[in-house]
């Protein structure tokens, strides 16, 4: 039996039985909430900048300054006979207008206010984009192609930023977990010292008793990890509803995922197998300082 | 092998085990434990230990003895590898265990039965799982462990006991069941640290046929007493005093000193 990983079912009996009485258990299921909560954050916003960027990946706009109806004409004629132009849309005078009053008010219905004009197109090769932005400027002088991306730009570095700032709390969240594990079982391993100098006395070996604590901690933590994931479930099913409905907005995919939800599913798992290890580690690494 | 206890003593059927000490009369003489020039500090006190010189002859039944301080205790936990020496060699079964590799030392304790003062039962196993412990440490399956532990508790006296968690046990009682964890194995090496301490006279005097007779069967005994009347109980027993964390007077005033060979000056 020396040197399993798991002792013989009566060895088991050496430490006192009972789940959810040390602090391990708590501590993991706080903390699994907590990175299942940011993680599932970090993931929506992956999605959502994912979708934000595919949807305008191959959007731009012709801005024409001073917009008479021969120039955005000639700007219509030059974009639809340019090749891989996809669909060209011309943004409607008043619903330029109606943008424009959130800013301006009343002022903005004035006809003598020059109004710009827009035109939406989409490119179906995005390198196409530099051919036409020349061909613009040669038939209608002042006009300028932009690509949508550009001004969402800011906006997604946000987003990623986020993204980032999500998976570096559930790193910490990790580490903090296996610290508090590693405060545990030496916390274990003291309570229990009489017993572990009577069996190491007896011969057992370092890992016998190693696995003795592993075994205490890991159902402390399945138990731990359990109770927040089933938490953390119930708040992102709650959540998922208005994230859905956000989704669709941007893109018309959900903010999660199959895989983020297969990702948000193993985090428990993770857990247990990371208090696991750390106790096992802890203990090992305890008991090296005996003789 | 079979055990049972009859009319305070122990009496043995013989058996496989019994035949496998038999066959070892070869080495029964040889030394099973071999001190040379030993001390022992703990942390930057003062040596608690010191200049320790003697070896142990495999079969043998020792006294050590000593006033309250002497050193008994720590030098027992030298024996039964709860302690490393800070100076000078030990030799136990034949192998220098002084500074050996941690990971070789399991083993070797599992040749080696100890009976704590306190006893040191696990409060919260039945007198049958304290005395199966050693077994389930060494490997032993379930199967193998039963019938053994059953003898061993019918042989101290406990068979209807083994159920019962320490705490509900007599002081004698615990006392035998600590007894019977350390002979489970049938130890090469038997150390008692104060086995009567806690015991009424009469108990004190069953124990000690206890551990003749194990002794009778080739363990080595080595029992911590400072409990002179005791000393007199075994015949053949021989004594090493203890004063000051050293060993005092090995071979005048003894009355049957431990085997000390000529020692033979190194180059």
């Amino acid at each position: 039996m020396s040197g399993t990983f798991s002792p013989a079912p009566p060895l088991h009996r050496l430490l006192p039985a009972g789940t959810l009485r040390g602090p391990t258990a708590y501590v993991v299921a706080i903390m699994t909430f907590a990175m299942m909560i940011a993680a599932a954050a970090g993931l929506a916003l992956a999605t959502a900048a994912s979708t934000v960027g595919r949807a305008v990946e191959s959007r731009y706009v012709i801005q024409l300054p001073n917009a008479d109806p021969h120039r955005l004409a000639t700007a219509l004629e030059t974009a639809r006979s340019t090749p891989g132009v996809g669909s060209v849309r011309p943004v409607p005078e008043q619903e330029m207008r109606r943008t424009l009053r959130q800013w301006l008010g009343p002022a903005a219905s004035d006809q003598s206010l020059p109004v710009p004009a827009l035109i939406h197109l989409e490119l179906a090769d995005p390198a196409q984009a530099e051919a036409l932005d020349r061909r613009i400027a040669d038939t209608v002088p002042g006009a300028r192609l932009s690509a949508e991306r550009a001004a969402l730009g800011p906006m997604l570095r946000s987003i990623r930023m986020l993204q980032w700032l999500a998976l570096s709390l559930v790193v910490l969240m990790g580490g903090a977990t296996a610290a508090a594990v590693v405060l545990s079982a030496r916390g274990a391993l003291d309570t229990h010292r009489g017993t572990i100098d009577v069996v190491h006395g007896m011969g057992a070996t370092d890992r016998q008793i190693a696995s003795l604590f592993q075994r205490k901690i890991a159902l402390d933590a399945f138990a731990g990890a359990a109770l927040g994931g089933v938490a953390a479930a119930l708040i992102l099913a709650l959540l998922g509803g208005g994230s859905a409905a956000l989704g669709g907005e941007l893109g018309g995919r959900a903010p999660l995922g199959w895989v983020d939800l297969t990702i948000l599913a193993l985090m428990p798992v993770a857990a247990v197998v990371l208090a696991t290890l750390v106790a096992r580690l802890a203990v090992l690494g305890a008991l090296r300082r005996a003789i | 092998m079979a055990w049972h206890w009859q009319g305070g003593a122990l009496r043995a059927k013989h058996g496989p085990s019994l035949g496998r000490r038999a066959s070892k009369r070869g080495w029964a003489l040889s030394a099973i434990v071999e001190f040379d020039s030993v001390g022992l500090r703990y942390g930057t006190g003062a040596e608690v230990l010191r200049d320790l010189d003697f070896q142990l002859s495999r079969g043998g039944f020792y006294f050590l003895t000593g006033p309250s301080g002497a050193g008994k205790t720590s030098l027992l936990k030298l024996l039964y590898l709860a302690q490393r020496p800070t100076r000078g060699r030990i030799r136990l079964f034949g192998e220098e265990l002084g500074d050996a590799p941690r990971d070789v030392l399991p083993a070797f304790r599992r040749r080696i039965g100890v009976v704590f003062q306190d006893f040191r039962l696990i409060r919260h196993l039945s007198a049958f799982d304290n005395v199966a412990l050693p077994l389930r440490i060494a490997g032993r399956t379930e199967q193998e462990i039963e019938g053994p532990v059953r003898e061993m508790l019918a042989w101290v006296g406990l068979a209807d006991r083994a159920s019962a968690r320490p705490a509900t046990l007599s002081g004698g009682e615990q006392q035998r069941v600590a007894i019977a964890r350390a002979v489970i194995t049938q130890p090469e090496l038997l150390v008692a640290d104060e086995p009567t301490g806690n015991v009424d006279a009469e108990m004190a005097r069953r124990l000690m046929h206890l551990f003749s007779a194990l002794n009778r069967l080739g363990t080595t005994v080595v029992v911590a007493t400072h409990d002179i009347g005791l000393i007199g109980t075994t015949a053949g027993a021989q004594l090493i005093r203890i004063d000051k964390g050293t060993v005092v007077d090995p071979t005048g005033a003894l009355r049957n000193p431990p085997v000390r060979p000529a020692r033979v000056d190194r180059a």
